[in-house]
């Protein structure tokens, strides 16, 4: 037994059972791997990381409804602080660390230039609701993002006001619904079509607007089935179709090379086709998605326009629109309005039938900033290299590994390579092991079980933003993984995978059955003094 | 390009490996008629970093930034004082440049920072659990208003005239596109209006603000008791959350859901965006909360550690029967929250808020007293409401021309209604000093 201390819990114990007795350390550190507790056990009265001036003295003015009591939250000094989110940063992988190959999530690089336009005082630091005599600049911020955004999808229009994506497919598909009611069909046409393979945001987005969502299955070479989808679209049915939503490139990597006869049917059984644009990166430059048919098609400036993912937001999603919908577009609507620009509000400044208004103020500003920037600095040269080598480099990594692992489909992909488990058959290994075991080879893992119309699925995203040797050396660990799994004998080493990132593999199961969502005063032990027990 | 690694050699070689003659071949799947064969015209070309620079500097320079002027703007956005080690820690790579915690062992980092945003947010709101954040507070407060009508299995939302407008438009949208009625009541300015005796059998749930957009401090406990008496769930909208360091929590109201915007700590301005939704609710109701959440767990050696949890509502999974199709949320504003209330602790966000109170309470003294200018509310935190003798819109105007951003304009969020012409919202917050109150005092004195 090694005795160890943990300051969590404030109390010498004993190290884990599970750890060999020669790996454990006293603080339960492993090198730079520091163990951290929670704020809330590290706090104590009496410290505090800001100096805030004494209040005036006044007669308050609360209606009598003063809190009484304590909040409960802990004080730290400013080292303590700086030193906690340091130690916790410590345990995360990162774009900046190196291959994040997080299929359909475009781990691309994230330049600093546009965290530091971003911050400008005169951009960073304005308030919505300042009189728009003071914000042109801004204003002209988002109208310039939006003539790319225009420019680059061969869109008449853009809607800039969603958070997310998710919540540009919002957008859309109400775009959708309003273009249908203003032609009296909405309460006819209720069913939404969606591939099999789609994002589950697009069934939620279509089922909490009151669709019916119709699955449509893939073909064996991962594209739209044609003729399922026409039959869903002939006479005995197509009145009741409201749109489809359809992801192309798909999220099988793939580019649905029926696209023009999909929007053609769908257009000729008076529906609407969403485009969702998760997947807009591997083509920018290259097609517009406005030649293909599309009527909407929301544009996550975190993937397609590098804006940080943060950990899992902030996000944006414009939607762009064709000439059917964007009357219907929701305001507010940044307007050029002779020398200048104007916020455009509610009707009586509007000449459409807008949606209303998807979210308070003018939309992710601080996204748009970085966005812009992005996209100034490739310029339409740039942007369309960097399509291209993101493609190139997804058919380089299928290529590299086709032999020991499997491509679902044959064939160039696009922006991602897709692998199905066959490789991995008998081999007592499973997506997951295989997964894990890339943790401890310095690799973010891909996207595992999605799309969910592969079995086993592993979708590589390698982006544009990586050398070759780096490719190299990624695509060399994921062979000799590949070939370690056939091997045989060594399924229980991939099951006790990771063993060298900060923390084992994590019981989910426990955590939803016995949701602990909060830190709770409760789970601190009685004992008080940690030094005290150290000595003994 | 600075940003792209490829040489022309890297290109040649891999294309060589993959057996394709060009990048054009790999788009062969697109359709001939849709192929770009050159670059897009009429868009210019790469530019450096200091050209790209140079250009945002420019669009700065036609915008007035209120770190140069008097200030008092509210109305849903505060501006604060940010310490310089939140912007520190979430540039930070490891947490800018990662994304969603989908494999907790190398994520434990935004796990835990997640735990404790949940757990603070649960702490202000006196509520017994929360998510790990949303898009901001008015997509929040839908998304509570189609929580209660799950919970309920009803389809009518009441909403006070105290609500911000913008918020009351973005529940208004959703209720018409997703079917169920957003019932508003008339702009409430001096917050008198009885909603107690609006709610029926058949109210899914009634939306107020406190403060009220208008300022007015509230108890809504009586309110609460009547919802649940007609089983129907109180939702409390909180806009500032700098308030919740000085009022009795709605939490302790009775509240069922509680949504904050969680701007003011840690998030600048923006111009609007994007900012940080607080979302917290009952333990009962846990599994019709939207958005993810995070919990705790042990890892195969014992070692507590954190995962994404219950996912089992949400659209990866459930797609069309998940409780909403939100994915991305606001996972780096939660952090600098978090960061900036850890900063601050117990007895810094407590005098933060009577600092906010203190200087509120003097400036609304101060203007009340210059003719032609009444004050409307007998409680307020860090924002008030004022009727002027003038349209407030051209006064705001005729200050900004002086340099003084002087708050807004009700009619600029109400725009239909002429009783709120004439009234002015003015915020203060710890940032507003001497050098400011006394300059806005004596405009308005020039301009009434």
């Amino acid at each position: 037994m090694v005795q160890s201390f943990d300051r969590s819990q404030g109390r010498v114990g004993v190290a884990a059972a599970a750890a060999p007795a020669s790996e454990a350390t006293f603080t339960g550190n492993r090198g730079l791997q520091i163990e951290e507790p929670l704020i809330f056990e590290l706090g104590q009265s009496g410290r505090c990381g800001v100096d805030l001036p004494e209040p005036p003295k006044v007669k308050d003015r609360l209606n009598g409804l003063r809190r009484t009591g304590e909040i409960g939250l802990p004080g730290l000094s400013e080292p303590q602080v700086v030193q906690h989110y340091t130690r916790l940063s410590q345990k995360n992988y990162a774009i900046d660390m190196g291959v994040y190959s997080l299929g359909s999530c475009t781990m691309k690089h994230n330049p600093r230039l546009n965290e530091k336009v971003a911050r400008l005082p005169g951009i960073g630091d304005l308030h919505p609701l300042q009189p728009v005599s003071t914000v042109q600049g801004a204003l002209e911020v988002i109208d310039s993002l939006a003539h790319w955004l225009k420019t680059l999808t061969g869109m008449p229009a853009v809607a800039m006001s969603p958070a997310a994506g998710a919540h540009g497919e919002m957008c859309g598909m109400m775009a959708v619904a309003a273009a249908l009611e203003a032609k009296g069909e909405r309460g006819q046409r209720k069913v939404v079509l969606a591939p099999e393979s789609a994002h589950g945001t697009n069934p939620a987005t279509a089922a909490a607007l009151g669709f019916t969502v119709k699955p449509i299955p893939a073909n064996e070479r991962g594209r739209v089935d044609l003729l399922a989808l026409k039959a869903a679209l002939g006479p005995a049915n197509g009145s009741e179709v409201a749109a489809i939503m359809l992801t192309n490139p798909n999220t099988c990597g793939l580019f649905e090379n029926d696209i023009i006869e999909i929007a053609q049917a769908v257009h000729a059984a008076g529906a609407y086709f969403y485009c969702d644009g998760a997947n807009f990166n591997a083509i920018v430059g290259r097609v517009r998605p406005g030649d293909l048919g599309v009527d909407c098609m929301h544009i996550n400036l975190h993937k397609t326009f590098s804006t940080p993912h943060g950990g899992g937001g902030p996000g944006a999603g414009p939607v762009v629109l064709s000439a059917a919908l964007a009357s219907h577009a929701p305001y507010p609507w940044i307007v050029r309005d002779g020398e200048g620009w104007r916020i455009a509000e509610e009707g009586r400044e509007i000449a459409g039938t807008p949606i209303g208004r998807l979210k308070a103020f003018h939309g992710q500003m601080g996204m748009f900033t970085r966005a812009l920037a992005y996209i100034m600095s490739h310029g339409a040269d740039g942007l369309r290299q960097a399509s291209a080598d993101a493609v190139l480099s997804a058919n380089y990594v299928m290529a590299s590994l086709k032999d020991v692992m499997s491509p679902a489909f044959d064939g160039p992909c696009m922006h991602e390579a897709l692998f199905d488990d066959s490789f991995l058959k008998d081999t007592g290994v499973s997506t997951l092991d295989f997964a894990k075991a890339m943790i401890d080879e310095g690799y973010h893992p891909m996207t595992m079980y999605f799309p969910l119309v592969v079995h086993g699925a592993l979708l590589i995203e390698p982006t544009e933003s990586q050398a070759k040797e780096d490719l190299d050396l990624f695509i060399a660990a994921l062979r000799s993984l590949a070939e370690r799994a056939k091997g045989g004998q060594s399924a229980d080493a991939f099951k006790a995978a990771p063993r060298f990132a900060p923390r084992r593999r994590l019981d989910e199961t426990l955590a939803a059955r016995k949701p602990v969502l909060r830190w709770r005063p409760s789970n601190r032990p009685p004992e008080d003094d940690p030094l005290k027990q150290a000595a003994e | 390009m600075r940003y792209l690694p490829l040489t022309e050699t890297d290109r040649r070689d891999m294309l060589h490996a993959i057996g394709a003659r060009s990048v054009d071949e790999l788009f062969k799947d697109v359709p001939a008629c849709a192929r770009l064969s050159s670059k897009i015209a009429g868009l210019p070309d790469h530019q450096g970093e200091l050209e790209v620079e140079r250009a945002f500097q420019a669009y700065a320079a036609k915008n007035l930034s209120p770190a140069s002027v008097p200030f008092f703007v509210g109305a849903g956005a505060y501006r604060h004082h940010v310490p310089s080690t939140v912007d520190y820690v979430i540039q930070r790579g490891e947490f800018l440049t990662s994304y969603t915690p989908y494999q907790p062992e190398i994520t434990q980092g935004t796990l835990q920072y997640l735990f404790e945003f949940q757990t603070q947010v649960t702490l202000l709101a006196g509520m017994e659990v929360a998510n790990a954040s949303m898009y901001d507070g008015s997509t929040a407060a839908s998304e509570a208003v189609l929580m209660a009508n799950r919970i309920t299995r009803r389809h009518k939302a009441l909403l006070s005239g105290g609500l911000h407008p913008q918020y009351r438009r973005v529940i208004e949208t959703t209720a018409r596109w997703e079917g169920f009625s957003a019932a508003s009541g008339k702009a409430d300015p001096l917050g008198l209006e009885d909603l107690i005796a609006r709610v029926d059998k058949d109210t899914s749930c009634v939306v107020v603000q406190n403060p009220s957009f208008f300022g007015h401090v509230r108890d809504f406990s009586r309110l609460a008791d009547a919802c649940h008496a007609a089983g129907a769930l109180l939702i409390v909208v909180v806009t500032e959350v700098v308030s919740l360091g000085l009022l009795k929590p709605p939490g302790e109201m009775g509240a069922d859901i509680v949504v904050c915007e969680g701007q003011s700590i840690g998030n600048g301005l923006g111009f609007g965006g994007p900012y940080v939704g607080l979302f917290a609710t009952r333990e009962k109701y846990l599994r019709q909360m939207p958005g993810r959440l995070v919990g705790e767990t042990v890892d195969a050696e014992g070692k507590r550690g954190f995962v994404l949890t219950l996912s089992t509502r949400e659209q990866h999974i459930r797609r069309e029967k998940a409780t909403s199709n939100i994915c991305t949320n606001a996972g780096l504003c939660a952090l600098a929250f978090t960061v900036h209330l850890t900063l601050l602790g117990e007895a810094g966000f407590r005098r933060l808020a009577e600092l906010n109170h203190a200087k509120a309470c003097e400036l609304a003294e101060r203007v009340a007293a210059v003719p032609g200018v009444s004050l409307l509310n007998d409680s307020f935190f860090n924002e008030f409401t004022v009727r002027l003798a003038k349209p407030a819109a051209a006064v705001v105007e005729a200050l900004a021309s002086k340099r003084i951003l002087a708050g807004v304009p009700v009619s600029r969020l109400i725009p239909d209604d002429p009783e709120v012409d004439n009234l002015l919202l003015l915020a203060v917050t710890e940032t507003a000093t001497e050098h400011g109150m006394a300059p806005l005092v004596a405009a308005l004195k020039e301009v009434l």
